[in-house]
This record gives C-alpha cells, sequence and structure tokens, in this order.
C-alpha cells in the first residue's frame, strides 16, 4: 500500500499538469463550440446561449471559411509531395556509399528545422520580394521574369509552400534515412548477384521496405500543413485578395481579433476532424494496398 | 564502360547533388547573416548585393536600443530555461513511474498518456485561455509556462527508456531499505542521463521556437518572447521596409537554437528519431 502512494507521487504532478491544462481544455472547448461565447460572455458569463450546432452550421454558410480550407489543402496538396520527394532524395543521398562528409551535409540540410519559425519566414519574405528578392534574381538568369509571389493571389501559396518544404523536409529526411540504413544490407547483395540494376532495386527492395516509415512521415507531415498558421501570419497576414488565409489563422483571427470563442472552438474541431479523417483513410488505404500486395 | 568510370560519374553526381542541396539549405541563413550587418538601405538595390560592403553593426545597436529585442530574449531565455527544468522533473519521474514501479491503473492510465499524443494543441487553445484568465495568468509568464510543464512525448520518451534499467538495481536498494524517491534520484536519474540530455534539447528548442500560444496568452509588449516580439516588428508599418534592422533581429532569435542544437545535435536527433516511432 506504501509503495502505491509513493508511486503516485511520482506520476501525480505531470497527470495533474497534463488534466488541467489539456484534457479540461479539450473538452471545454467541446462545449464551447456549442455556445454564442463572445466578447459580452467574456465580460459576464450570464451572456452566454448554448446553440446547439448553430456555430457550425453558420461556418458552413460563410465563404471565407470554405475560401480558407481550399487555401490550406491547396498549400498541403502543394508542400506535401515535394516535401516527401525532397526528403526521400535527400536521405537516400545521404545513404549512398558514394557520400563524402555525410556528417555535414546532414546538419546543413537539417538546419533549417530547428530554426524559428518566426525568425525564417521574416527571411523569406524579403528572399520573395519581387524587385529586390534573391529569388527573383537567381531567375532572372534562367530568363523568368520577375513573380510578384507574395502579392499575386496566384502565386502568394506556392511562395509559402516553397517556404515550408525548405522548412521541413530535413525532419523527414532524418526519420527517413534511419528507415533505410534498417533494411537489410543482405536483400541488396542478394540483389546484386541475381543482376538486378540499381533502379529495380530501388523499386523492388527501397520502396518496399520503406513503406511503413514512409506512411508514418506522410501522416505526420500531413497533419503538420494542416496546421498552417505563423507562415501567413508573418509573411502575408492572410494576403492578397485572401489567398493565404488558412483554418487556423481563420480560427485565430475569429477568437482572438473579433472574441468569438464559440465560433473559433468549431473551427478548430472542424479542422482537426477533418485531419483525422484522412489520417484514417491513409491508413485503410495503405492496409488495403498492403493485403493485396 | 567500365565500372571505375561509372562509378566516378556516380560520385561527382551524389556529392554534387548533396553540395547543391547544402548550398540550397544554408543559403537563406547565409544570406540573413550577411544583410545584417548591412548599412540601412543597402540590401534594396539591384542586383541583389551578397555581402555588406561596409560590415556595420548598427542594425543590432538599433535592434536592443530601439527595437526592445534585448528583452524579448530575456523572457525567452527565462521561459524556455524554466520550462525545461521543471518540465524535466515532471517527465522524468512519471514516465520512470510508469516503467518500473507498480500501482493500480497504471497501465490504462499510460493508454491515456499516449492518446494524449494525438490531441491537436490548438484545439485547446481557446478554453485554455479562458482558463488562464480566470486565473490571472494571462499576460504573465506563467500562462505560457504552466500547460508547457508535462508532455506527453517526453513522459513516453522517459518510459521506453527507463525500461531497460535491470530491475534488479532497483530491488537491491529497496531490500536495503531505501525510499522510492531515494532510489530515484540517486540510482535511476544517473542512469537516465543520456535520455535527460536529449529531452532538455528538444523541450528548450519546442519552446523557444513556440509562436502561436505566446502570441495568444502575452498581450504586453514587456513580457513578449523572441519569436512573438520579432513577428510585432515585422509586421508592423514602421519596420516592413528595413531589411537590414529585421535581418539582425532574425539572427539573434535563431543564433541560440542553431548553437544549441549544433552542440546537442547527437542527443536532438536521437530524440526526434525515437519521438517519431510513436505511430
Amino acid at each position: 500500500m506504501n509503495s502505491q502512494r509513493s508511486a503516485w507521487t511520482f506520476v501525480a504532478p505531470a497527470l495533474f499538469v497534463l488534466g488541467v491544462f489539456l484534457v479540461l481544455p479539450v473538452c471545454a472547448a467541446l462545449l464551447l463550440s456549442l455556445t454564442d461565447f463572445d466578447l459580452y460572455a467574456l465580460a459576464n458569463l450570464d451572456n452566454m446561449r448554448f446553440v446547439g450546432f448553430g456555430n457550425y452550421l453558420d461556418i458552413f454558410n460563410t465563404p471565407l471559411f470554405w475560401k480558407a480550407l481550399g487555401n490550406t489543402v491547396w498549400f498541403v496538396v502543394l508542400s506535401l509531395p515535394l516535401s516527401l520527394a525532397a526528403s526521400l532524395g535527400a536521405a537516400l543521398l545521404l545513404n549512398s556509399p558514394l557520400a563524402r562528409f555525410k556528417g555535414f551535409h546532414r546538419t546543413a540540410l537539417f538546419a533549417p528545422v530547428v530554426t524559428t519559425v518566426v525568425a525564417v519566414a521574416v527571411i523569406w519574405r524579403y528572399l520573395f520580394h519581387t524587385r529586390y528578392g534573391l529569388i527573383n534574381y537567381g531567375l532572372s538568369f534562367l530568363g523568368i521574369g520577375p513573380i510578384d509571389w507574395l502579392g499575386d493571389p496566384h502565386w502568394a501559396m506556392p511562395a509559402l509552400a516553397l517556404f515550408a518544404v525548405w522548412k521541413n523536409f530535413g525532419y523527414n529526411m532524418i526519420i527517413l534515412l534511419a528507415g533505410l540504413q534498417a533494411i537489410p544490407q543482405d536483400l541488396y547483395e542478394a540483389a546484386c548477384i541475381d543482376g538486378a540494376s540499381r533502379r529495380r532495386q530501388f523499386w523492388h527492395i527501397t520502396l518496399p521496405g520503406l513503406r511503413p516509415v514512409l506512411l508514418l512521415v506522410a501522416i505526420i507531415t500531413m497533419a503538420g500543413y494542416f496546421q498552417l498558421f505563423a507562415e501567413p501570419y508573418v509573411m502575408t497576414r492572410g494576403d492578397p485578395l485572401q489567398s493565404t488565409v488558412s483554418v487556423l489563422y481563420l480560427m485565430y483571427e475569429e477568437g482572438f481579433k473579433w472574441w468569438n470563442l464559440g465560433r473559433a472552438s468549431a473551427i478548430a474541431f472542424i479542422l482537426f476532424a477533418l485531419i483525422f479523417a484522412i489520417t484514417r483513410l491513409l491508413l485503410r488505404l495503405a492496409r488495403a494496398r498492403g493485403e493485396t500486395a | 564502360m567500365s565500372a571505375g568510370t561509372n562509378s566516378r560519374a556516380a560520385i561527382w553526381i551524389v556529392n554534387g547533388l548533396l553540395i547543391g542541396g547544402a548550398v540550397l539549405t544554408l543559403l537563406p541563413l547565409l544570406w540573413m547573416l550577411s544583410v545584417s550587418f548591412m548599412q540601412p538601405g543597402e540590401a534594396s538595390h539591384y542586383p541583389p548585393p551578397l555581402l555588406p560592403a561596409k560590415a556595420t553593426l548598427a542594425n543590432y545597436r538599433d535592434l536592443f536600443e530601439r527595437g526592445g529585442m534585448g528583452g524579448y530574449l530575456l523572457n525567452s531565455l527565462l521561459i524556455a530555461g524554466t520550462v525545461t527544468v521543471l518540465s524535466l522533473a515532471f517527465n522524468l519521474s512519471a514516465g520512470y513511474a510508469f516503467a518500473k514501479l507498480r500501482f493500480a491503473g497504471r497501465d490504462r492510465l499510460f493508454q491515456l498518456v499516449l492518446a494524449a499524443l494525438l490531441i491537436p494543441l490548438q484545439i485547446a487553445m481557446i478554453p485554455l485561455f479562458l482558463l488562464m484568465k480566470w486565473l490571472h495568468l494571462v499576460n504573465s509568464y506563467g500562462g505560457v509556462i504552466a500547460p508547457a510543464l508535462a508532455t506527453a512525448l517526453g513522459i513516453y520518451l522517459v518510459r521506453q527508456y527507463a525500461r531497460s534499467i535491470p530491475d534488479d538495481l532497483i530491488e537491491a536498494a529497496r531490500i536495503d531499505g531505501a525510499g522510492e524517491w531515494t532510489i530515484f534520484l540517486s540510482i535511476v536519474l544517473p542512469l537516465l542521463k543520456p535520455m535527460i540530455a536529449t529531452l532538455a534539447v528538444l523541450t528548450f528548442l519546442a519552446s523557444w521556437n513556440d509562436f502561436m500560444w505566446p502570441l495568444i496568452v502575452l498581450s504586453d509588449q514587456a513580457r513578449q518572447t523572441a519569436p512573438v516580439g520579432l513577428a510585432s516588428l515585422a509586421v508592423s508599418r514602421e519596420h516592413v521596409q528595413d531589411y537590414e534592422f529585421m535581418m539582425a533581429g532574425s539572427v539573434v532569435t535563431v543564433l541560440p537554437v542553431l548553437l544549441l542544437f549544433l552542440v546537442l545535435q547527437r542527443q536532438y536527433l536521437q530524440g526526434l528519431l525515437l519521438g517519431s516511432v510513436k505511430g
């Protein structure tokens, strides 16, 4: 009995923190999303009313919500494949027996991951500058005319996607590199003896061996990209023409600019229901393919 | 075509691509450093200059004298430092207990901790703000520190690591009459040292780089962290055209975490790998 009590003194502080500052707020968020909690309720709780699914219906009838959702999905569609390709390419290069100075290259390619997103977003805002930015300067050598990256509604989201890929691909590179190193070397040796080409080895040994890791990395990255916020906050403030308003940016404005905390909670829940659903879908697709393969 | 020339070409391709990639990832950071030493207005020329014509520290002086960056950095250091030390204490003790101590409901509770790994923090932010308001912690360091004191990931990582500690070691100390906390502090903690380093660097970096929650809970400029302060400088009309000034701001915000990462790279990457297999 005594040892039970002392065991509890080990876990109680951490469980208290998680309970009070994570579990309780998540439950409260669900309730809050069913109320019209706003600036008046903030002053006096008597001004709060239960509105059922009113917030959700309201949001689904708001054009800006659909615009933000479309923007966010577009951002994910642009950056996710690019990011995965960059991470896989970098991991394959680092894993190659021909590569020199691996430690240096790994550190250099990973460095953006540990940087502060606000600080590097500020850098990229200037790199994307139409007249004085390094990116347009570099493109001018390829004969590509100046692009108004952050001022043109068609280019703003691709610009943020490029930045996000630069910032994040190193994370997946490290995980994929570990995945590559876990593939048994004798599989490659056997393939060599059988005379399989490099390309066939990649398609028949490397990719199947990496599949579980690739799936994991795709899900983590997808969920992270759906939570786009700091980039538009610092680089574009949602402009031009609201083309970079993300769902989380909308939630932030709704909640902490207009103080519609009930509506903002509902937006948060919709976003995470979406992420959850896509995760389930990816897992199911992977399992179905795993069974047929 | 012999195998020798083939692999020589392959060596050039592999290393050429690696160098190209490293240049692309490092260029924005090096450019930031270079521009931060330029005279005000120097970067706004075509073609964009890569190196300062005459290096100056004026931007850094401006940043600390007019931009209030010194205060922001101190706030960040204070918050990230406190979060790191206290959350280590919370996560280490809980993770160890989940791995090695027996108590009713242990496994069920650990399942809940694992489930908490999947909860996106942004869902909790709005009620958390109301809770902080009620606790009078809005606009205080406590409002940023308190929710970060324990993390599901930290508990998970410690538990996985602590499982490898031999039971005999703990049992022998118990037979000698040592209390549970004495065993934890004098026997277990030294064995957890590698995990402590990993968790410390992960936590410090995450706390330093955190943006959305500090932005929400710290409205008073005097309390803001470096990322929040930098963001408010970046979106202010006054500084939006000051390339050189803003780059100095980015340098001082990024440099501490970048240096810390370079020193503790092995521990950081190990934590990243252990944390990602949670699935």
